[in-house]
């Protein structure tokens, strides 16, 4: 009996969201007293630092699969010659694919974005958009999990795990990617995975006046986010806009600057475990969800944190 | 070209989210319910730009009991041309993604559009689990997709990025941002989707994950308000106080 991680590459590691899905493996398996074993296809030097995480053996097979379907013939394969009990993969683009077709292969009762270990049969989850958790038990001999990222840390160790080669028979592609587009050509964290985010509506009041935000952004090594009706206008580009209908996030810390808090907002920000809110309105509904407020100007506020950030890192 | 699109009801955005039957059950009672906005303002309306484009037909498919045909007939008043509502009750994505799949292993749909997901469970999975069960390929997350002869392009998200894409038919796929834009249904079309056929179908399947017990979270302490003029305090705060920094 074992728990599989399974890991996706990018440039030659796993990713961080990866790394978070195997320590929840090793957590897993150790809480049960069963080894733990991660997959990864892809290029990778060593274990890729899998090892440091607590799993015991890594799988690694040298081709990159980018095809969801043939991924997932690798990973029921893996899942059935280490007699896994549970399946954990990262709730991200590559997890949302992957791990419900593990699911359907095995069998298996899937728990989409978990943010804690299993306790007592059940495991916990978010759902309406951060507003409630649900427990939900899993009536299958097997379990898929799919790990919210920056809800589960990534355990660091000086362990290295052994590496054995593997491959399975996975059939064709037939998800063939032509291209990759860099949206954060600078060099910023993605934004589902950044730990600290910046972010703006229309009270910065134009395309123009963004350089503000960035520099912050800058100072604190954050990802720059914004509003619906910013990336809506094409102020800034939709990959950006957080909330309802763009993305959820989960930073450890969060700056709307100019941004009122509309429900549809929040329900994208609202899991993030520090808000600050920066707004002239001090009636604004933002500040009922935030941790931190200040009544004033971005256009005064911003450039006097980036002033305060830069001089705590000098 | 034949598209099937998933459709799902889901609470308002602005809906009291409480509990009830010992916490295991959302309590419905006075929540108005919605096209899931992922399903409608995305899947849908992409649907339907492609069948105004090359032509075809497109069809809703919505697992739950005749509490959704009003969110049904709005996605018929939006442009779909009819819609089957499989009643079940829709207990977790294994089951829906099951009868889904069941209905259209018995049809030849070219493409199966879905919302990235609902906004009540946030699971995201049920497309992948479709295009497993019924072998196809699947791309999650599209951002953007266009259709030549067979072949469908798409862009979709990937962390850092969007990767570029190209699929065969048939195919499923799921809707993000920036695949369509909100279309709000006209009088004609509100008239037009009373006439439109709204096929009702018995079907069951089994459930592999079960809600134990829903929680809220615990209430947020009081905002700290810091006068502007000393930013430099917040950036203490979040550093010592906050540990965020």
């Amino acid at each position: 009996m074992s728990v599989l991680a399974i890991i996706s590459t990018k440039n030659g590691a796993p990713t961080k969201s990866g790394l978070e899905a195997a320590s929840y493996a090793a957590d897993c398996a150790a809480a049960k007293g069963i080894s733990s074993v991660a997959l990864v296809a892809g290029e990778m030097i060593g274990d890729g630092g899998i090892g440091a995480t607590g799993i015991n053996k890594v799988l690694h097979c040298s081709e990159a699969y980018t095809d969801s379907g043939q991924w997932a013939k690798l990973a029921a394969a893996a899942a059935e010659q280490e007699g896994a009990t549970a399946v954990v993969a990262s709730h991200d683009h590559f997890g949302r694919a992957v791990a419900p077709r593990v699911a359907v292969r095995l069998q298996a009762g899937l728990v989409a974005g978990v943010t804690e270990l299993p306790s007592n049969g059940t495991v916990r989850k978010n759902v309406f958009s951060g507003k409630a958790m649900a427990d939900v038990a899993v009536n299958t001999s097997v379990s898929v999990y799919t790990v919210t990222p920056n809800a589960f840390g990534i355990k660091s160790t000086e362990a290295e795990a052994p590496v054995e080669s593997f491959a399975a028979e996975v059939g064709g592609v037939r998800e063939k990617v032509t291209g990759f587009d860099s949206a954060s050509a600078d060099g910023q964290v993605p934004l589902p995975e950044a730990e600290l985010v910046v972010s703006a509506g229309r009270g910065l009041k134009g395309p123009d006046n963004w350089g503000i935000v960035e520099d912050l952004a800058h100072a604190l090594g954050a990802t720059t986010a914004c509003s619906r009706p910013v990336s809506d206008i094409g102020w800034r580009p939709h990959h950006e806009h957080v909330g309802q209908t763009g993305i959820t996030i989960r930073p450890n810390l969060y700056i709307a600057a100019g941004i009122s808090g509309a429900i549809q907002h929040l329900a994208g920000v609202n899991q993030s475990k520090t808000i600050v809110v920066i707004n002239t309105d001090p009636e604004a509904p933002f500040f009922k969800a935030a941790d931190y407020g200040i009544v004033g100007d971005a256009f005064e506020v911003l450039p006097k944190l980036t002033a305060a950030a830069n001089a705590l890192n000098n | 070209m034949k598209i099937l699109v998933c459709i799902s009801q889901a609470p308002d955005t602005t809906s009291r989210i409480a509990f009830t039957d010992g916490d295991k059950s959302f309590d419905s009672s006075g929540v108005q319910y919605i096209v899931n906005p992922y399903d409608e303002w995305y899947a849908l309306v992409r649907a339907i730009e492609l069948k105004e484009k090359h032509g075809g037909s497109v069809t809703t498919l919505t697992v739950g009991g005749a509490e959704c045909d009003p969110i049904i007939r709005k996605a018929l008043a939006i442009g779909a041309d009819d819609a089957i509502r499989i009643n079940a009750n829709p207990e977790d994505s294994m089951q829906v993604a099951r009868l889904i799949s069941d209905h259209a292993s018995s049809e030849s749909f070219d493409v199966i559009l879905c919302g990235k997901e609902t906004i009540d469970h946030n699971g995201s999975v049920v497309p992948a689990m479709v295009a497993e069960m019924l072998d196809l390929p699947f791309v999650a997350l599209a951002t953007h997709l266009e259709v030549e002869g067979s072949v469908a392009k798409m862009n979709r998200e990937v962390g850092g990025g969007e990767e570029s894409i190209e699929v065969s038919m048939p195919f499923v796929v799921s809707a993000a941002k920036g695949m369509a834009e909100q279309r709000i249904p006209n009088m004609r079309g509100i008239m037009s989707a009373r006439s439109k056929p709204l096929n009702v179908l018995e079907a069951s399947a089994a459930a592999s994950t079960a809600v134990s017990k829903f929680t809220l979270p615990p209430e947020k302490g009081a905002c700290k308000m810091i006068d502007a003029d000393r930013p430099e305090e917040l950036i203490r705060l979040l550093r010592e106080e906050a540990k965020a920094i």
